[in-house]
């Protein structure tokens, strides 16, 4: 690993973390505001949502959820924040080494006395790095959040941290498959469509595929990984779910090391 | 041992053509001069040179080391101009710099603030402020600030005004009195000639020449056009004339050969203009092929 590269790449992108972790920082207190009005008339909710239909709820995971604890009220908002998440770790993956090349800086890094191999890990851990960052904003305010609105229900802290610490893991996934599909495709002119795409395309397969029978490709999305919901019913992880998870990002690791360092960098043309 | 060695290097875009079978070899302490038109392959050689990109077949060394598997090393004593500077826009001169010293052993503070005075660099600007020809001296310290044994230095005129074209060829010049060995790309004959002792020519992927560079001027081709009013077109009809073009008075064509014998023949007959010029390099390079 070369610490001017880490370093550099992180300072880079130390804006960007900055205002992804307040937002979710934000999103999580904004919610959590509204929890002890939700909690009061959870049987009014459930009321409600009795008229809706079967797949609505399914889509957002909505059956299974009580929305009068604080953990089945985390697994309602959980989605939101991993779709942030997801947006965070996409956008650093697929820019990783495409925003270098769009903007030919490229040139300038590579014909430096580093190996693309050192290269390509300084870059990642520096991701890495950004997102935790983010990570951990999340985790304190959903402390924080909690012991200011929890009014004194009880809940399993382990399950809770459980589902917490899913999202390094989750980034992780969204960080690597990026960098692959980036790697793969000739040139990314602009991240974002690509991170977003990944993002809600990973969320719609978890979200609908449920609708439409028997189709399993609900597995291969990390929504399915971390599903809140079977993390608090079983107090655990979805064991082969989320191994399946970690090896789709090693693969994709795996691959990106090996396209990176046979990649040829173009000019500008 | 030659600083540079390339031997039977191919490179392939997909279908389309980058450059084919290209060897060559630069000695120590030469500045070999590369010419050839937009799109021959001047860039795609230095990118290969450069481990940037892989070639499809065939090798080249440098300092002894292969580029493929060696490239760190061999990166460590070479400095690279490219033919567009781009660098981190966010980013302040002196910062930018500071990033791509720190990449090399020793300390380069010292020859950064030499360098940037020479090119009169104002160190505190924001890289986005800056023109293309300042991005340009940005470029031309960032290359040489880690004093590199090598220098690369594609197309590197381009957007410099003529007052720090030859500023920067005097530092150049310096730099090779000191021993580094230059690689120098261009398509401008006239800077080529100033600057290197050999040059390779390459055209659609393949090289088409190297020689000394006396010796391509010895061989040149100079361009020849009078206008006459008389009937004195057909004297040009003499040894070294080639692609002779008749327009109503205008006699046009190529030489090759002592001046003196041509200036006597225009004398010997009534003109009323004269032109001798260099050929433009594309030129020489149809001559080249027919």
């Amino acid at each position: 690993m070369s610490t001017i590269i880490f370093k550099h790449e992180f300072r880079i992108r130390l804006k960007s973390v900055i205002i992804w972790s307040i937002s979710v920082a934000a999103l999580v207190f904004v919610f959590f505001s509204f929890f002890s009005v939700f909690a009061e008339q959870a049987e009014l909710m459930k009321q409600m949502l009795a008229k809706f239909p079967k797949e609505l709820l399914m889509a957002f995971g909505m059956d299974r959820m009580d929305y009068s604890t604080v953990l089945g009220y985390i697994s309602f908002y959980f989605l939101f924040i991993q779709l942030c998440l997801a947006i965070q770790a996409g956008n650093y993956g697929f820019g990783l080494v495409s925003i270098e090349e769009n903007e030919l800086t490229a040139d300038f890094l590579l014909t430096k006395p580093v190996s693309r191999a050192k290269i390509l890990t300084s870059k990642l851990l520096a991701a890495f790095a950004s997102f935790l960052v983010t990570d951990l904003v999340f985790w304190v305010a959903t402390f924080i959040a909690i012991s200011i609105y929890y009014g004194g229900r009880e809940y399993n802290f382990s399950t809770l941290l459980l589902i917490l610490f899913g999202v390094v893991i989750f980034q992780l996934f969204f960080l690597s498959v990026g960098l692959v599909i980036s790697l793969l495709v000739k040139r990314i002119r602009s991240v974002t469509p690509y991170s977003l795409g990944l993002a809600f395309g990973a969320y719609v397969l978890n979200a609908f595929s449920g609708v439409f029978g028997d189709v399993k490709l609900e597995l291969i999305t990390p929504f399915k990984h971390f599903d809140p919901a079977y993390i608090v019913q079983n107090n655990a992880y979805n064991t082969p779910l989320v191994l399946l998870n970690v090896a789709i990002t090693l693969v994709s690791l795996v691959a990106s090391y090996w396209l990176y360092m046979r990649r040829d960098i173009h000019a500008v043309s | 041992m030659s600083i540079i060695e390339v031997s039977n290097l191919t490179k392939f875009y997909g279908k389309s053509r980058g450059i084919v079978d290209v060897s060559f070899k630069e000695e120590e302490g030469e500045i070999f001069g590369f010419i050839g038109p937009n799109g021959a392959g001047k860039s795609t050689t230095i990118r290969l040179l450069l481990s940037l990109i892989h070639p499809t077949s065939g090798s080249a060394r440098i300092f002894g080391k292969d580029v493929v598997t060696q490239g760190p090393e061999i990166r460590r004593d070479i400095g690279y101009l490219p033919s567009e500077v781009f660098y981190y826009e966010g980013m302040k001169v002196r910062d930018l710099l500071k990033y791509s010293a720190s990449f090399y052993e020793g300390d380069c503070t010292q020859r950064m603030n030499e360098l940037s005075e020479i090119m009169e660099l104002e160190l505190n600007r924001r890289i986005s402020d800056l023109s293309y020809g300042n991005k340009k001296k940005v470029g031309i310290v960032q290359g040489l600030l880690h004093k590199p044994k090598l220098l690369f230095l594609d197309e590197p005129t381009s957007g410099l005004d003529p007052l720090m074209q030859r500023k920067f060829f005097d530092l150049i010049r310096e730099e090779n009195a000191r021993g580094v060995t230059v690689f120098f790309s261009s398509h401008i004959l006239g800077e080529v000639q100033r600057l290197c002792t050999r040059v390779g020519i390459i055209r659609e992927g393949k090289i088409v020449e190297i020689s000394d560079i006396r010796s391509l001027q010895q061989n040149n081709y100079k361009k020849v056009r009078v206008v006459t009013e008389g009937s004195g077109q057909t004297v040009f009809d003499m040894p070294g004339v080639t692609n002779v073009l008749v327009e109503n008075g205008t006699v046009s064509f190529f030489y090759k050969g002592d001046i003196n014998a041509v200036l006597q023949k225009i004398s010997s007959i009534q003109v009323t203009d004269v032109t001798i010029e260099e050929p433009t390099l594309e030129e020489i390079f149809m001559h080249y092929y027919e």
